[in-house]
């Protein structure tokens, strides 16, 4: 039987369908300085993305806007604004099911307005990439950066990671689309990152080469029929599950939630191969950890430097997924810490949580700092944390009346 | 899709159940001149379904899947209530994906379609009531019209929340007492059509399920004219007969009642300019057809 590939041949926009371990691993990549919005544009551009939908929301716009532009030079199938982010997310479910790859961005409100949605994609198998560009939910009113709506979104059967840097950004979105659509996985992707912080501000990121692109989605691949008519339409079921108070029908249900989050726990082995492990550490033979994600991991590195002026080693774990959450490998990577310090950017400490309802000898954890509203984290005041965890004198932040 | 994409594999054949056998035999994918007619001589695109004795509900769906013009290329949209217990007995591929939220999803996928299938027709239609349509979905009904989105919008108007119980909707009559209107409705029935007109849409229609061949004319041109030129939309009236205390027997005579001159259901129909050179070419283009084969015949 003759087999053909599809790699190497062009799409729509004349790109070259590359295989996609060697466009991400080793194709050229080109140093190239953006802000985190642009970076988003220049990683869609590459994604070969059916149907976008957009609507403005700070602190995202300005990338959801960008992404117009890329379907006015003909990169994106379709593109238009939605009437607000449920709507926007419905729009990406329909299109999703009827067998695009799909694009969109939010923010804070945004996410919170679409949550209905989000689970319905997950339990809809629906591989859908939402970037969530972080950021207050509370009132008064706030635009400034925050991480709280991560702690919902990981209720929601969606595969959820946390990206530290530009660069963290532009490959997990075309990494993202791999690992969310493969057969035993075919989960959607919220993609998170600190407003502002990483949306806002210049990086050097290294491109690949904007003449490749991955190959295109195949709905076929799907674990749940594409509905499109190009299949057969069998019926269902006999009985919608919907009316029915009886065990079958609770079975199902509760099976098909099982099955949803143990599509995430395969996606393990997809996303370990692509980001190359869940989690990245440094130095964990440290008597003390910073663990964290997103943008604390980077100030985590800073109070890192600052201690090691000083004389006082500190080992770094950052996360990059919360779901499937790292369990094991945040049990081996602490397992010889005393002090595990979680700095976050929300009021709740969400990460702190979940570390403390897996990992062992809970007392080690210290929940904080915490900074929100959008406040900055100052590298002072992580190693205020970790010196007041020691039992160190700290005379590191002026004006504190201490 | 044609009928060759569901014939089954001749091995297979004896273990399929016999439902799909009888779709594959008899049901009406590709016909052309598929109608109300059908039912009875061919296989439905509706196994069974779900809805009490009697519903005019059931009627409706089956006038309306027995009339699309392109089944073996029509995705339907769905939403929450009595209609998403029925749709998993048909046999046209469709979503429900959550309650009010069916025109977004429709949207989505109409241009999902499109991207995927730039050479092929491929009609998407949203069925839903009028909760889902008026109250909790308006936005996103709307919306979908003021984009010019190129699908049908039907909305199931039982005039209440039937599938929760009876309470009151936008569709209601004003004074009718129900669940959530305790001293009777207080404000009008929302007059849909109207707004729909002002918002784009190129052909509406209200009226009930009573006739079979004129649910077919209307369902037909709403799929045809949404197909080529922008959004459609039919409201038809589905009495809920357990909310109105009316027994299993009584629908019919209700929409009847319901259709006289004067009354809410009365016939009405607008068709935009657009949308009535479309049907004339189409009514031409039929009638020549018909000349062609009789003069064939001859």
């Amino acid at each position: 039987m003759d087999t053909t590939s599809i790699i190497g041949t062009k799409n729509r926009k004349e790109q070259i369908i590359t295989d996609p371990r060697v466009m991400m691993n080793d194709a050229p990549r080109t140093p190239s300085f953006f802000t985190g919005s642009e970076v988003i544009k220049e990683a869609v551009r590459r994604a070969n993305v059916d149907v976008m939908v957009a609507y403005p929301i700070t602190p995202q716009s300005e990338a959801a806007a960008l992404c117009g532009e890329l379907f006015a030079e003909g990169y994106i199938g379709d593109y238009f604004r939605g009437e607000s982010e449920f709507a926007v997310m419905s729009q990406c479910a329909g299109a999703a099911f009827g067998g695009a790859r799909v694009f969109t961005t939010t923010a804070g409100p945004g996410t919170l307005r679409a949550m209905e949605n989000f689970p319905m994609w997950a339990g809809a198998r629906l591989p859908i990439q939402c970037i969530v560009t972080c950021r207050g939910i509370n009132s008064p009113l706030s635009i400034q950066p925050d991480t709280i709506e991560i702690a919902y979104l990981m209720q929601t059967g969606m595969l959820v990671w946390h990206a530290e840097t530009a660069q963290d950004f532009y490959d997990w979105i075309l990494k993202g689309y791999m690992v969310s659509e493969e057969p035993d996985v075919h989960l959607p992707l919220a993609l998170c990152c600190d407003g502002f912080f990483v949306t806002h501000t210049k990086d050097t990121v290294d491109l690949t080469p904007v003449e490749m692109c991955l190959p295109p989605y195949d709905p076929y691949r799907s674990p749940v029929p594409c509905m499109d008519m190009e299949c057969p339409p069998v019926r269902m079921m006999r009985d919608p599950f919907v009316m029915k108070s009886n065990y079958i029908s609770y079975a199902t249900h509760a099976s098909w939630q099982q099955e949803v989050w143990a599509a995430a726990e395969r996606s393990r082995k997809h996303t370990i191969a692509w980001l190359d492990g869940l989690i990245e550490t440094e130095n964990v033979d440290a008597d003390i950890l910073i663990v964290a994600s997103g943008t604390a991991v980077s100030q985590g590195r800073e109070a890192i430097r600052l201690l090691a002026d000083e004389g006082i080693r500190v080992g770094l774990v950052k996360i990059k997924t919360l779901r499937p959450w790292p369990e094991e490998e945040l049990r081996e990577a602490t397992k010889r810490a005393s002090h595990i310090i979680v700095p976050e950017f929300n009021v709740i400490g969400w990460l702190a949580r979940e570390l403390k309802a897996t990992l062992p000898r809970t007392e080690r954890i210290i929940a904080g700092p915490r900074v929100c509203g959008g406040m900055t984290m100052p590298p002072e005041i992580i190693v205020e944390g970790i010196k007041k965890a020691l039992g160190m004198r700290s005379g590191v932040l002026a004006g504190r009346g201490s | 899709m044609s009928k060759e994409r569901i014939t089954i594999s001749p091995d297979l054949y004896d273990i399929m159940p016999p439902d799909y056998q009888d779709l594959v035999k008899h049901a009406t994918y590709g016909k052309e001149d598929r109608g109300w007619k059908d039912i009875g001589t061919s296989k439905e695109l509706l196994e069974q379904h779900s809805l009490c004795a009697g519903c005019p509900e059931s009627m409706a769906f089956r006038y309306i899947l027995a009339a699309l013009p392109n089944p073996e290329d029509t995705v339907m949209v769905g939403s929450t209530g009595c209609t998403s217990l029925v749709f998993p007995h048909v046999a046209i591929h469709n979503i429900h994906s959550l309650f009010g939220n069916q025109n977004a999803v429709a949207s989505g996928l109409k241009r999902a379609l499109t991207v995927r299938f730039p050479n092929r027709i491929k009609d998407v239609v949203v069925l839903a009531g009028d909760g889902a349509t008026v109250d909790i979905g308006l936005d996103m009904t709307l919306q979908a019209w003021f984009r010019q989105e190129k699908f049908t919008t039907i909305c199931f108007d039982n005039e209440l929340y039937a599938n929760t119980g009876g309470q009151e909707s936008g569709l209601m009559q004003k004074g009718f007492v129900a669940k959530m209107a305790p001293v009777g409705k207080l404000f009008d029935k929302v007059r849909l059509p109207e707004i729909a007109r002002e918002s784009g849409c190129h052909y509406i229609v209200n009226c009930t399920v009573s006739k079979p061949s004129l649910v077919e004319r209307v369902v037909r041109n709403a799929v045809l004219i949404a197909r080529e030129i922008g959004p459609t939309y039919l409201q038809l009236y589905t009495p809920c007969i357990l909310e109105i205390g009316k027994d299993s027997q009584e629908g019919l005579q209700e929409m009847r009642d319901a259709e006289k001159p004067n009354e809410r259901f009365a016939f009405k129909e607008y068709v935009s300019e657009p949308a009535k050179a479309l049907l004339a070419d189409l009514a031409a283009k039929a009638k020549d057809k018909k000349a062609a084969a009789k003069q064939l015949v001859s």
